[in-house]
């Protein structure tokens, strides 16, 4: 059993972790930190935790040296007392963008500012077990990933990797868990209620982790719209392909990709209700469902992907990334099937 | 007698019953399609004929 700290623990990903590190069978979750909330209960700020965890909010100041931190921190915060938390601990799962990405030159563009603490990125590995196990495997500190870049990367790299993307326009619904648990005027309830309202139509930060990952070459647009739903992502995006393809080699493609992957599910049925992935499906899981259509001239696909913004697109990945590191079973902890209806 | 048949919708390989039965009705696991076995031997399957329907129209 390892000492797991976390740190920033009254946001809405630091509260995922404590759910689920709560049930991993190898951790026990000895702190957790909150500036505001010091002192009390984590059910008072969780309040599904009632009666599952007695752990109190301490103030980060007093954390102590433990086996693994999560830190699941502001932007910016992170890097800038990295030094502090790498004492604290010899592995770091970071939930912030510090890490994400590679390029120093990528962070100022997408964050606005130079990168607090540069000499530290090369040791981080980007923490998307599907795309990284081999690096996270063993290693001492990863990175969080962007929910949002989780969903097209995954739905998009098999056909990346295949060097089969002409041009990709996506449009990406998002519940409202992705602002966080700060009120501000765009979360107040007439605002936010029923909003089906484009936030973000062009220059996502999380395209620079899309082409991190799949490569600059690849022409990808896409769109991020607030609907109502609090947890969530929902992909849609129109793929052109430099080649015919039928819908079968679209399943072999996929197959080859994910067949191994535990936590990546191909939905393309052809009965029932839910023949293709929905959010709702996933929410609490650290499941992506990812699913397809081919249209009638072989070159235009429509894909479709859903995952838990807060699961799979944070706190699930991070987990998983855990287990990497520690060598215990890639799917500890993350073995929650979600709820139907 | 081969009872591995692919799929004609997903291409995925579905095993299948040693008592299968020509017309015997059977569901693809990856993709859900009801497939009909037209014959024994050799081993074959098709779609299914489905009835028409506007779930989603």
């Amino acid at each position: 059993m390892i000492r797991a700290g976390i740190v920033g623990g009254s946001g809405y990903t630091g509260g995922e972790l404590l759910r689920l590190l709560h049930f991993h069978p190898e951790v026990e979750v000895t702190q957790i930190t909150s500036r505001e909330h010091a002192g009390r209960y984590v059910h008072t700020v969780h309040p599904n935790m009632r009666g599952v965890s007695r752990l109190q909010f301490i103030h980060p100041d007093a954390l102590e040296a433990c086996d693994v931190l999560f830190l699941a921190l502001p932007h910016r915060t992170t890097a800038r007392n990295i030094d502090h938390y790498a004492a604290l601990a010899p592995r770091l799962i970071d939930l912030s963008a510090d890490f994400r990405l590679r390029d120093t030159e990528a962070y100022q563009r997408w964050y606005g500012e130079a990168h607090p603490a540069p000499e530290w990125i090369d040791r981080f590995v980007y923490g998307l077990p599907e795309l990284n196990r081999d690096a996270l495997r063993g290693a001492n500190y990863a990175s969080g990933v962007g929910c949002n870049a989780t969903t097209l990367n995954l739905a998009l790299y098999p056909l990346a990797n295949a060097g089969l993307l002409e041009r990709v326009s996506a449009e990406l619904k998002v519940g409202s868990s992705e602002g966080g648990n700060t009120a501000n005027a765009g979360s107040h309830h007439p605002v936010r209620s029923g909003a089906v309202r484009t936030y973000k139509a062009t220059g996502h930060r999380h395209m620079a982790e899309v082409q991190m990952m799949l490569g600059q070459e690849v022409a990808v647009r896409f769109s991020v719209t607030a609907i109502e739903m609090i947890r969530g992502i929902h992909l849609l995006a129109h793929v052109d392909l430099n080649q015919e393809m039928s819908e079968k080699d679209i399943w072999r493609l996929y197959r080859a990709a994910y067949n191994e992957e535990p936590f990546v599910r191909l939905v393309r049925d052809r009965n029932g209700l839910h023949r293709l992935p929905e959010p709702r499906i996933v929410a609490g899981t650290n499941y992506c469902d990812i699913g397809f259509e081919m249209d009638d001239d072989g070159r235009h696909l429509v894909l479709i992907a859903a995952l838990d913004n807060l699961g799979k697109g944070a706190a699930g990945s991070a987990v998983q990334c855990l287990n990497l590191m520690h060598n215990f079973d890639e799917c500890a902890g993350l073995s929650f099937p979600g709820l139907y209806p | 007698m081969n009872h591995n048949v692919t799929c004609v919708e997903c291409d995925a390989d579905i095993n299948i019953p040693t008592d299968v039965m020509e017309n015997e009705l059977l569901a693809c696991p990856d993709c859900g399609v009801e497939l009909e076995v037209l014959s024994l031997n050799p081993l074959t399957v098709d779609l299914a004929p489905e009835v028409e329907e506007d779930w989603g129209e």
